[in-house]
């Protein structure tokens, strides 16, 4: 308990006297997840809608695997990407390892699976509502994704924000490709498991409530976001 | 009815090896209203589907008669259950002209009139959840009419409504036939087909049991189930 | 406006080129960069070489790897053996020693297996296994892990059953399971002195020479991995024998306690 009230007053001093650290591995921290989150969304959500209309053969099993993809532990995700990043693997002529780059690739394949299930789960239920509509109104195909994807843009932005989410709180991956290299590569989550490693833990705390309030800031601005669109419809 | 629209020749809708609709065989005018009755299970919504192309016929063939191009072509549906859009009311209303490539200004001054049209006087800005059932339905016709459509499918457009909406509604289905749109609709109200039809299709089990003028109909069925029905019977 | 602008940005790139330049990655011990010694040095180190040294914090047998690969320009690590091997495959220019600490057997404040009294580390060990004291090993192939493995061989120990726990982790987080349990643990003096959540462990047991922890500087082989920044590494190693290097390393003190002692040998 008393930690982490401690950690709650240093959390405090470090957010009011804006630490440069603290500011710098923040921004990093927004930089990579909503990176992941944008690139993850541009590639997950169109194939959740797609997945959501189209009946082909396979499409059982795609879902099954994007289902098991979701789970999928992040190390290993690092481990992989690591492997395929290092100088000595087939991608290191690029000298993407450790740097924030090769973090914001690990999060879009931890990620993407995210946002493709949600939105499949959204834009399913959306189609079934609207499927009679549709077909009454002779809507082309590219107009039924177009309209379904407009009117479920709620439920995608939650698909966008679950797989964010997950990219800002996680760490197995990051501290394996990024390294957490002060100054460089080092964000919240490795910063407070480095802290944690110190026994240093209401740094660790103070960093993990800063990581909390900006998983809370980052979600409320995109609903007041999505309140003023609405509002201004208009 | 002056001129043949369409005609089924011993069509038969089967889901999952269970015959729903059919065999069955009748032909329609291109005039008035025709209303499809009979008890619930009839096969009344199946047909209208068939009918817009929204089911796949098994066996059997629907034929459109050359002369009714135009009202095969600019036809409208209006379902039991709205169809609500998360979308405004207005939005709602002007989204089919929207797919045909209308601009959105000009489809929002017509969604405004057709809603002005079908009597809903509610802020249009709402969104289209937040309606009464009449409202909805009224917004689901307006959506239909904005199309301005030649032949118009409504499935039991009253069921749930109470009898102000329902006369509301009656009012607007008339006006357009008046206006020479031509309706094919089910309803499980008989006070409504009598105030309504022109001809009457009377189901039950799927089987197409009578199929006459209105006037014809309510005077003398000539089946026992029609005849049971019209008396209020429960027809099994 | 835009002019001024692109200008900038291009300016700027230019300056984050420039400076990309003059970075290296180097594979570091948890123990190393735990100490704190690191922040002292690294400012030092870009004053007087203008090289901006990126740390990797992992263990020994991840430094290797990251080195063996060609993910890092030099490593720094602790566990001679593996450093020799290290180098006997060709990842490695040569093997330059740099300073060395010590480790210390850290344990329940009433040291219910009086490893505390022990003449020499392995007889220390040998008390704790003899109690069945709850032990925690680092168990992640680690310098220190390494060393612990050693002292266990030297007592004629084969650790195992309840009492020895391996987690397979970082020294702090060790440290922090040991805390947790109330167990004995092996633990670089730096990484306990700079621990914050000691509970009830103290220092038992400390002293005996073959606790000694020498820490070695390895630039990564170029011949192997084209990429890697020789110049920065020779640069680099050429400060860390420096008597400014010395200076720094002998003075570096924690709570009053001097933690590591320069010995790097002028060539």
């Amino acid at each position: 308990m008393n930690d982490i009230l401690q950690g709650l007053a240093r959390a405090a001093k470090l957010v009011v006297t804006l630490n440069a650290d603290l500011v710098e591995i923040t921004l990093l921290s927004l930089q990579v997840s909503l990176g992941a989150a944008v690139i993850g969304s541009a590639i997950g959500l169109p194939l959740g809608a797609w997945l959501a209309i189209n009946r082909f053969p396979a499409r059982r099993t795609v879902i099954a695997l994007l289902n098991a993809l979701m789970g999928l532990p992040p190390v290993v995700v690092g481990l992989i990407v690591y492997v395929l990043f290092s100088r000595s693997g087939p991608l290191g002529v690029l000298g993407l390892l450790f740097t924030p780059t090769a973090m914001v690739i690990a999060q879009v394949i931890i990620i993407t699976p995210i946002i493709a299930s949600v939105a499949h789960q959204a834009i399913r239920e959306l189609w079934a509502d609207y499927h009679d509509l549709l077909i009454s109104l002779e809507a082309r195909r590219h107009q039924r994704i177009a309209t379904l994807l407009w009117d479920g843009r709620r439920a995608l932005m939650t698909a966008s924000l679950a797989g964010f989410g997950r990219g800002i709180g996680e760490v197995g991956a990051i501290m394996i490709v990024g390294g957490n290299i002060d100054h460089a590569t080092r964000v919240l989550t490795t910063a407070i498991a480095l802290e944690t490693g110190k026994g240093e833990f209401d740094m660790a705390l103070a960093l993990g409530f800063v990581l909390i309030g900006l998983a809370i800031a980052v979600n409320l601005a995109l609903h007041i976001l999505s309140r003023t669109e609405r509002g201004s419809r208009w | 009815m002056v001129n043949a629209m369409v005609a089924l020749d011993r069509v038969e809708l089967r889901r999952g090896g269970r015959v729903i609709v059919g065999p069955i065989s009748l032909r329609l005018g291109g005039e008035g209203i025709t209303m499809a009755m009979g008890p619930n299970g009839a096969g009344k919504t199946t047909l209208l589907r068939a009918l817009h192309g929204l089911e796949r016929v098994s066996s059997g063939q629907i034929h459109w008669d050359e002369d009714a191009r135009a009202l095969r072509e600019r036809q409208a549906f209006v379902f039991q259950t709205p169809i609500l859009m998360r979308r405004s009311v207005l939005d709602s209303i002007a989204y089919p002209l929207r797919l045909r490539g209308v601009r959105r200004g000009a489809a929002r001054e017509r969604a405004a009139e057709c809603a002005e049209n079908v009597g809903l006087r509610v802020s249009l800005r709402k969104d289209v959840s937040t309606l009464s059932g009449g409202e909805k339905q009224k917004m689901a016709l307006a959506r239909a009419l904005i199309m301005d459509p030649a032949l118009l499918f409504l499935d039991e457009p009253s069921a749930n409504l109470d009898g102000r909406s329902t006369r509301e509604i009656e009012e607007i289905l008339d006006h357009f036939r008046a206006r020479g749109t031509r309706i094919v609709m089910s309803t499980h109200d008989i006070g409504q087909a009598r105030r309504l039809a022109d001809d009457v299709v009377f189901m039950h089990h799927g089987h197409l049991v009578e199929q006459a003028p209105s006037a014809a109909f309510f005077d003398a069925p000539q089946s026992q189930q029609a005849k049971a029905y019209l008396q209020g019977d429960i027809v099994i | 406006m835009t002019f001024r602008t692109i200008l900038s940005a291009a300016f700027a790139a230019v300056l984050a080129v420039a400076a990309q330049a003059e970075d290296m990655k180097m594979s570091v011990t948890t123990s190393f960069a735990n100490s704190g010694l690191a922040d002292v040095l690294l400012p030092e180190i870009k004053k007087d070489t203008g090289i901006n040294v990126q740390l990797l914090i992992v263990g020994t047998g991840q430094a290797l790897k990251l080195g063996a690969q060609g993910d890092v320009d030099a490593v720094l690590v602790h566990a001679k053996a593996a450093e020799l091997a290290w180098l006997a495959e060709g990842n490695g220019t040569h093997r330059r020693e740099i300073m060395y600490n010590d480790f210390i057997l850290v344990g329940p404040s009433d040291d219910p297996a009086a490893a505390g009294s022990a003449a020499q580390a392995t007889e220390a060990l040998s008390a704790i296994a003899g109690a069945q004291a709850p032990f925690v090993s680092r168990g992640d192939n680690s310098g220190t892990h390494k060393m612990e493995l050693r002292l266990w061989k030297a007592a004629g120990i084969e650790p195992q059953g309840d009492w020895y726990r391996a987690v397979g982790q970082g020294m702090g987080a060790a440290l922090n399971t040991a805390s947790g349990m109330n167990a004995y643990i092996m633990s670089d003096r730096a990484s306990w002195l700079k621990f914050a959540n000691k509970g009830d462990l103290k220092l038992v047991y400390e002293g005996d020479p073959i606790l000694f922890n020498q820490y070695a500087y390895m630039p990564v082989n170029p011949e192997k991995h084209s990429h890697a920044k020789i110049e920065q590494a020779n640069a680099l190693e050429a400060w860390l024998v420096s008597d400014r290097a010395r200076e720094l390393i002998d003075g570096y003190t924690l709570n009053g306690e001097k933690l590591f002692t320069f010995n790097a040998k002028a060539e």
